[in-house]
């Protein structure tokens, strides 16, 4: 990694990955660079926390290395396992060439060579292009267990295996954890992060972000669908658009060919923005229609 | 590095360092070695305005999306003007003390508490020339008036007779099976790992298989209680109960509800059950008071079902269902509440009264979304619930269970104790 990565640098190379990041974001992404800290990163779902790890890969040039947490996951599917045919193969062999000091063979088998390595393990292995970035998504959804797993990796980037001893990276990785606070993080994980909440985007960023991500819809679609949108996450619904459903909108509105919001339009794609039956029900027809009118109100009189 | 320099990031590090202590003071953990982050991460990142300045102690103090409005204020108010505060701090740190609460006007308010609330007595203010320009707002006329419950305490023999209760309480609900195995001899899978090292040790020809089965923990659990006023008489028993339930397994998450939904759980995790039911008391606000199951129950599929593991919970309602709104509310949310958890179970008071039958609308649109429907107004009928949660929901007596225009019959809840815990 070059020396320090400043905030200006961090925002340049984000834009180069066509992510729009507010300076805030580019600030904790820059110290976690910098002072080699894993970076927590919390919001609602659909805000862009994952894409953060994937543009940094792409960045910086890193293999990017994702470990999807899941409850139950354990140390076999997320660090390493052994190779147990292998091994057996390896016993095998040794006893039909007569090997009789088992010591031996077991020096042997629980070799690197026998170790099937998992993302974590993975993530401390240092390729050409540097340390590897190392996305843990979701981290919420595994239990407390693993999460206290996790302390040695994230502080020291090491990680012990009883039959080898500890094994610890010659660089650190990036490494990004995510959560959607389905239930809270624990404080001694959250101590070893830098920590950033990932708000909804104001309007100007949301409009950069379309105008970056769905260059087909044309300026005058992008400002009003951001217009509608930023509307809808007022109102009281179960679970609001995030910006990968603003995303995902503008691209079915563009396959639709709509150059402008109107109420029909609006209800019969209302599916990639709202996701729960009960919200779609709620703003389909009248409520839509109240928004719009709000919208294009809004609309006329900035022009 | 000439001396003006060196004074002067003398001073901006303990600048710092008080900034991170006036964020302790307000309830965000700050510890030393924050503190020390703070002040290298600051050196590392390239500071260019005060904008950058900002993020920067955020990623380091801030860890809880709670905490970003009361940094936000600290920020505001300590780096405008370091000086007033630099010498309150000294004088009001080691006796505050800021509780954690949900409510962000709260936390507004326990900024400028911490802040002014000694600052006037030692009339700090005075001494400053210049006039700070925060506004210490106590804003206690939009808090409804505290209404304290009063809970009586027990007599001994009540007391002994619900930890009895309470100690035979096993809830055995059929286990969840988790993703993670466990060593068993009649486990369904290998244990490859234990199998190859033991086959390593010994000189025996033959290998002895280790094996393995998948691990089951029993569900979690959430208690919604109703403290309304015609519930009472059963408050204090309930949160007995609550308690106990608490300190007996890991995920037990519990809440009260009447007019509003309150969160009890980091309450009731004091071990003393006398100092958590005081504190409960002083934190909840709507005691005796009407009853909105309905919003409530939105609140809580609003905002909970989504936080905590409420898919693979046993959810224990506790309320007599006298909704004091209207019922159109109620149902779809008690409906998406079924929807939402694996095992629903209603606790109804009212099923004391031998000719109880559900006439209330309130209860009439709430029974037909429940899995389970029970008595829970004595130490009987909580023993008795002990003991059906004790047998597995498949093995249940269906007699047990309440079916719509049965009358309900006290007599089939027969059970060695049988002091009323609250006589009536």
């Amino acid at each position: 990694m070059s020396k320090s990565t400043s905030i200006s640098d961090t925002l340049n190379f984000l834009a180069s990955q066509n992510y729009v990041a507010d300076r805030s974001l580019a600030t904790a992404i820059s110290l976690a660079l910098n002072l080699n800290r894993p970076l927590l990163l919390e919001g609602e779902a659909g805000v862009g926390k994952t894409e953060v790890a994937k543009v940094l890969a792409g960045a910086l040039n890193r293999r990017l290395i994702r470990l999807q947490c899941y409850e139950g996951l354990d140390v076999s599917s997320a660090v390493y396992e052994w190779n147990y045919s292998r091994q057996m193969i390896e016993i095998r062999l040794a006893e039909s060439e007569g090997v009789q000091n088992r010591e031996q063979i077991a020096d042997d088998i629980y070799s690197k060579k026998f170790l099937v390595e998992r993302p974590l393990l993975q993530a401390l292995t240092v390729q050409d292009s540097g340390a590897p970035v190392l996305l843990i998504d979701e981290i919420d959804r595994a239990d407390e267990p693993f999460e206290a797993y996790l302390l040695e990796i994230l502080s020291d980037f090491q990680i012990t295996i009883p039959e080898i001893g500890t094994i610890t990276a010659e660089k650190p990785p990036i490494v990004i954890v995510t959560s959607n606070r389905t239930r809270e993080i624990h404080d001694a994980l959250k101590r070893r992060c830098f920590y950033y909440w990932v708000d909804y985007p104001t309007a100007e960023r949301e409009l950069e972000i379309l105008a970056v991500k769905a260059p087909q819809a044309s300026e005058n679609l992008a400002r009003q669908i951001v217009a509608f949108i930023q509307k809808l996450r007022e109102e009281d619904l179960y679970k609001v658009p995030g910006v990968a459903e603003t995303i995902d909108w503008a691209h079915a509105l563009v396959q639709l060919d709509a150059i402008s919001l109107d109420e029909s339009v609006v209800d019969d794609t209302l599916g990639t923005l709202l996701k729960y039956q009960d919200d779609i029900e709620k703003i389909r027809g009248h409520e839509a229609a109240r928004l719009l009118e709000h919208i294009q109100a809004g609309v006329s009189a900035i022009q | 590095m000439n001396a003006e320099v060196c004074d002067a990031r003398g001073e901006f590090v303990s600048n710092v360092v008080h900034f991170g202590r006036l964020l302790r003071s307000a309830g965000i953990s700050v510890g030393t070695g924050r503190i020390l982050d703070a002040i290298r991460a600051i050196d590392a990142v390239g500071v260019e305005s005060r904008e950058d300045f900002y993020w920067t102690l955020h990623a380091v103090f801030v860890n809880h999306p709670r905490q970003r409005l009361i940094f936000d204020q600290a920020f505001q108010v300590f780096w405008r003007n370091p000086r007033i505060l630099e010498r309150a701090m000294s004088l009001v740190l080691p006796q505050i003390r800021a509780p954690m609460d949900d409510s962000s006007q709260e936390m507004a308010n326990r900024l400028s508490d911490v802040l002014f609330s000694n600052m006037k007595t030692n009339n700090i203010a005075q001494e400053q020339e210049t006039e700070t320009e925060i506004r210490a707002t106590l804003t206690y006329s939009d808090r409804e008036r505290l209404q304290t419950a009063d809970f009586d305490s027990m007599s001994k023999a009540e007391l002994e007779q619900v930890q009895k209760v309470i100690a035979k309480m096993r809830f055995a609900f059929k286990e969840l099976k988790t993703r993670r195995f466990q060593a068993h001899p009649q486990g369904d899978r290998l244990d490859m790992r234990k199998t190859i090292k033991k086959s390593l040790r010994g000189t025996a020809d033959t290998i002895s298989l280790s094996r393995m089965k998948r691990r089951s923990l029993p569900p979690p659990v959430v208690v919604l209680c109703d403290i309304s006023g015609s519930m009472s008489e059963y408050s204090r028993m309930l949160l007995h109960f609550s308690h106990a339930l608490m300190l007996s397994r890991a995920h037990v998450t519990c809440f009260v509800f009447g007019t509003r939904l309150t969160n009890i759980s980091r309450l009731l995790k004091t071990k003393d059950v006398d100092i958590a039911l005081s504190q409960v008391s002083d934190t909840v606000e709507d005691w005796f008071g009407g009853t909105r199951i309905g919003e409530c129950l939105e609140k809580f599929n609003r905002f909970w079902v989504r936080r905590l593991p409420v898919h693979s919970s046993v959810v224990l309602l506790v309320t007599d269902g006298l909704d004091r709104a209207e019922s159109g509310r109620l149902e779809p949310q008690i409906q998406l509440l079924h929807r939402s958890c694996r095992h629903l179970i209603w606790l109804n008071p009212l099923l004391r009264y031998h000719e109880f039958e559900p006439k209330v609308e309130g209860i009439r649109t709430m029974l037909p979304h429940v899995d389970e429907f029970r008595p829970v107004h004595n130490l009987e009928s909580l023993a008795s619930l002990a003991e059906a949660l004790t047998i597995r929901p498949w093995q249940q007596q269906k007699n047990d269970l309440y079916t719509p225009g049965r009358k309900w019959n006290l007599k089939n809840l027969s059970s060695s104790l049988s002091i009323p815990l609250i006589t009536q």
